[in-house]
């Protein structure tokens, strides 16, 4: 385990690059939620670019409650024996066992996520301890900065996992990209008072403030359920989706899932992504986001 | 005016076009057969090679770019890229566009935690010169059944991961990632910017 300081920045290193790679190419694709080698199978067939193995997708959580946690093992290693492409999957907030076990189990990226219950209510794993790459969410720059100070290879949005409802991915795709083109107008000598105001790494603003985008890529998730979910989160920036409870809680996740890579490619046209609308069958029933309670939400999981 | 052609379906189209742009070489990305056929040079990018061939199903992109290759313009494969070019491709088995003549091996090397920066100094002299070669590996492929008029430009432990085959340069690395022009502007020593 690495013990260098943060500060003889970890960022250039051989091993951050290779994990920034796998997250470059994934870019333009969609990533999909499956619980099974069956899913995961339908996932590939469909085109995803990845697939992410959890023990629940988020609408099944939110439905029946109680502890979520990493996959079971042996389902993410029928997954993984059934696919080509990609295997992520998901640890519990600041749980570094469930990290270092889907490290031991090779997995291709770890999603800390605030969809599983956290285990930690203060601190996320310091992610450039491992030598997989992490993506983590967030709602607002301050909270990607932050997850990236970590060691995240990939920041996606948190939107409101489990809901397809997608106001909530909007809303932090906006927040997100407001603010890094707040930090774009700053003289230098404002640089260190909105890292104070963000909450957020001091280097990390200043690239951010010359840049104009993140360091890393900046994907969306959370409430995608249609082709043109999935367009309009491209519009906004995002540059890759990830799609959860969508597909598998749809009358037909294969075509379903088809459409929403087809429109992720082809979201600059709108007449691809009316032509991948067409003919779905129905799609998952969702939960408008704004009639949750507090209590309800997953996006407030993280720090 | 000269533009090659960035396949755009999915993966890192737009790394490449960035690396070429610092070479002053005009990129844009592509996504349908019409805008393929426009390019005068084309670029088959890294990402995953299963998304882009359903995403090229029923479009005509791929008869395009094989159409592209055949007039002899350059094309410019990475990792994925080298895995549609080939004309076999192992894991799982599948026919490939056939623009190089070799079988590519997915995921060859392992998982991602097998993924590496590595020094490369096994280099044909005459093509890149001497200086040790930097090359991003993710997830590679590697090359077998190479035909004889592949050349081989430089080898990993002895494997071959960087070829010619006439107008094509096949990389199983990403140069693109990397901020040495060598492997692009040999893909491309003939387009106005770089002759």
């Amino acid at each position: 385990m690495s013990s260098s300081p943060v500060f003889s920045s970890p960022f250039t290193s051989d091993a951050f690059r290779v994990k920034v790679g796998l997250a470059e190419m994934l870019k333009g694709g969609v990533i999909m939620d499956v619980v099974n080698a069956e899913q995961a199978k339908v996932a590939e067939d469909a085109g995803a670019s990845a697939v992410m193995a959890l023990e629940r997708v988020p609408s099944d959580i939110r439905r029946d409650g109680g502890v979520a946690r990493m996959s079971p093992v042996a389902k993410i290693r029928e997954i993984q024996e059934a696919v080509s492409i990609p295997v992520m999957a998901k640890c519990r907030i600041g749980h570094l066992a469930e990290a270092r076990v889907l490290e031991a189990l090779e997995v291709d990226f770890i999603d800390e996520s605030e969809v599983l219950t956290p285990a930690d209510e203060e601190n996320h794993v310091y992610k450039h301890d491992y030598k997989v790459p992490f993506v983590c969410g967030c709602r607002n720059l301050g909270e990607a900065l932050r997850r990236i100070g970590e060691g995240a290879a990939m920041i996606r949005t948190k939107g409101e996992a489990g809901t397809g409802d997608i106001v909530h991915a909007v809303k932090h795709l906006r927040e997100v990209t407001r603010q890094m083109k707040a930090l774009t107008l700053l003289s230098r000598d404002e640089w260190m008072a909105a890292a104070k105001q963000l909450g957020a790494p001091f280097e990390l603003v200043v690239w951010v403030a010359e840049n104009g985008r993140l360091p890393v890529p900046n994907f969306a998730a959370g409430g995608i359920a249609t082709p043109a979910d999935a367009a309009l989160c491209r519009i906004l920036g995002a540059e890759a989706v990830f799609v959860g409870s969508g597909i598998f809680k749809s009358a037909d996740p294969a075509v379903r899932a088809r459409a929403i890579v087809e429109a992720t490619t082809h979201w600059d046209d709108p007449a691809r992504v009316a032509k991948a609308s067409e003919n779905l069958g129905e799609g998952m029933k969702g939960i408008e986001a704004a009639k949750l309670v507090e209590a309800e939400l997953l996006q407030t999981r993280g720090w | 005016m000269t533009v090659v052609g960035v396949l755009a379906l999915q993966g890192d189209f737009e790394a490449h076009a960035a690396a070429l742009a610092r070479l002053g070489v005009d990129a844009r990305p592509v996504r349908t057969a019409a805008e393929v056929r426009a390019s005068d040079g084309l670029v088959l990018p890294g990402g995953e090679s299963t998304t882009m061939w359903k995403l090229m199903e029923g479009t005509g992109v791929a008869e395009a770019i094989v159409d592209v290759a055949r007039r002899g313009d350059p094309v410019f494969a990475t990792c994925a890229g080298v895995i549609l070019a080939s004309r076999r491709i192992e894991g799982p088995s599948r026919d490939g566009l056939g623009l190089l003549a070799a079988t590519a091996v997915r995921n060859a090397y392992g998982r991602q935690l097998d993924s590496a920066v590595v020094s490369l100094t096994d280099l044909d002299r005459d093509a890149l010169g001497a200086a040790p070669l930097e090359a991003v590996f993710i997830r590679a492929p590697k090359l077998a059944d190479l035909g004889p008029n592949v050349e081989v430009l430089a080898r990993r432990d002895g494997e071959p991961v960087l070829v010619r085959e006439g107008n094509l340069v096949a990389a199983t690395f990403h140069p693109e990632l990397a901020a040495d022009p060598r492997v692009a502007a040999l893909a491309f020593a003939a387009h106005p910017a770089l002759r």
